[in-house]
């Protein structure tokens, strides 16, 4: 049963290799792993399961907070080329970037 | 009885969201351009992990003891924890994935990454967008 | 190290020392229910430095204002976002059939939505519900209008039609 989930899964993560490599933007290669990163928090999900240990939930959730930080961080840093933006000097929001 | 009925939907609910996962990954191997592979990518993060998740979570159960030690209302395997858990799980993916594909999307936008298939009807006012490169 | 704006809607010291006391049960509510561990004082004093530390960070940010419009927002969530879940499952099904259709029968275009939500946490709900479903990706959040790059031209009526804005209105101003 978890099996046949997890093979789906490392299917989708073979997939979403080939179109990281494949690109043709930078910004395609974030999205694919972006993708790549929900399929390791199922994977981590299934594999405690597989396993019989579902204390692997833990080390998913550590897992999500990490995804999400580092996709918002190389998206971040792919618009501005900059991490720690002036918020005071760009505070109405406009963008900066011509 | 109850338990096989169970055991069938979990069983539904898992094969289901890998089904997604790989229908999505197939999706952005077949999309033409950047913009329309973001929907694609949303089929993995909302119903694939969905499904998943809540097949994982009817799996692992409840149990609460509601009428003391020996008439706990018992489901599946009993462990209320990890319930919990996988349901905070699948709520933070619900409210951080679309938060990082906009992000991203964002970004794509401002940098002027376009559709490199035959222009889509555009209603907007700001269609001429610069490209910055 | 930049300090961030105050948003519009920040609160004077009066009211905010509920929100964080609020703030503080939420948060070692959590940590307690997850940790499962009670009787080892490395771990309890880890989670109240961590506790600490967040609501350092949201004094600091000014964004204690949002806190508050989650805590009376939360229980309208419920009626909503079972909505927004089949609505989200619908879009799924066609996305997937659109995709498994070898003729790839897709039609993007781009259109601009009004955002009337008064709130920046009304109009996020909206931008993310429209992200979530898959055919519709919010672009550009500007002023009071949104950028959606919908799939293909039902999802884009969809979104025009107007009933998730209709929704997200309706939970931030019941009445």
């Amino acid at each position: 049963m978890y099996a046949a989930a997890l093979l789906g899964v490392l299917v989708t993560m073979v997939i979403e290799l080939i179109l990281a490599s494949r690109g043709p933007t930078v910004f395609d290669r974030i999205l694919a792993v972006n993708t790549f990163g929900t399929m390791t928090i199922l994977l981590i999900a299934l594999c405690g399961y597989h396993f019989g240990r579902p204390d692997f939930m833990d080390l998913a959730l550590i897992y999500a907070l990490l995804n999400f930080i580092g996709s918002v961080a190389v998206a971040k840093f792919s618009r501005f080329g900059n991490l720690a933006r002036d918020h005071r000097r760009h505070a109405s929001g406009e963008d900066p970037n011509p | 009885m109850i338990d096989s009925l169970l055991h069938a939907l979990v069983w539904i609910l898992l094969v289901g969201g890998a089904a997604f996962c790989v229908i999505g990954a197939v999706g952005m191997l077949r999309l033409p351009d950047f913009y329309t592979r973001t929907h694609a990518a949303t089929l993995p993060d909302t119903l694939g992990a969905g499904m998943i998740l809540l097949g994982l979570m009817l799996q692992s159960g409840l149990n609460l003891p509601l009428l003391g030690e020996g008439a706990s209302l018992r489901i599946g395997d009993g462990n209320t924890l990890v319930t919990l858990k996988l349901l905070t799980l699948l709520l933070f993916l619900l409210a951080t994935g679309p938060a990082s594909t906009h992000a991203l999307v964002k970004a794509a936008y401002a940098r002027g990454i376009r559709w490199n298939q035959a222009s889509p009807q555009d209603d907007s006012s700001d269609s001429k967008h610069a490209d910055p490169d | 190290m930049y300090d961030l704006p105050p948003s519009p809607q920040s609160l004077s010291g009066k009211e905010t020392g509920p929100l964080l006391i609020a703030l503080v049960v939420t948060l070692s509510a959590l940590w307690l229910l997850w940790s499962g561990i009670y009787d080892n004082t490395l771990i309890l004093g880890l989670g109240a430095c961590s506790i600490a530390f967040v609501v350092w960070m949201t004094r600091r940010m000014h964004r204690v204002a949002e806190a508050k419009a989650g805590y009376t927002l939360g229980p309208r969530l419920i009626t909503y976002l079972p909505w927004l879940g089949w609505e989200i499952v619908k879009a799924n099904f066609q996305v997937a059939r659109i995709i498994l259709d070898p003729k790839l029968p897709i039609s993007p275009r781009l259109i601009r939505v009004p955002v009337p939500q008064q709130t920046d946490l009304g109009r996020v709900i909206y931008a993310n519900s429209i992200t979530l479903t898959p055919g519709t990706v919010s672009l550009d959040l500007r002023g009071d209008g949104l950028l959606v790059h919908a799939l293909t031209h039902e999802a884009a009526e969809g979104v025009l039609s107007g009933e998730m804005e209709r929704r997200v209105n309706r939970m931030e101003r019941p009445s």
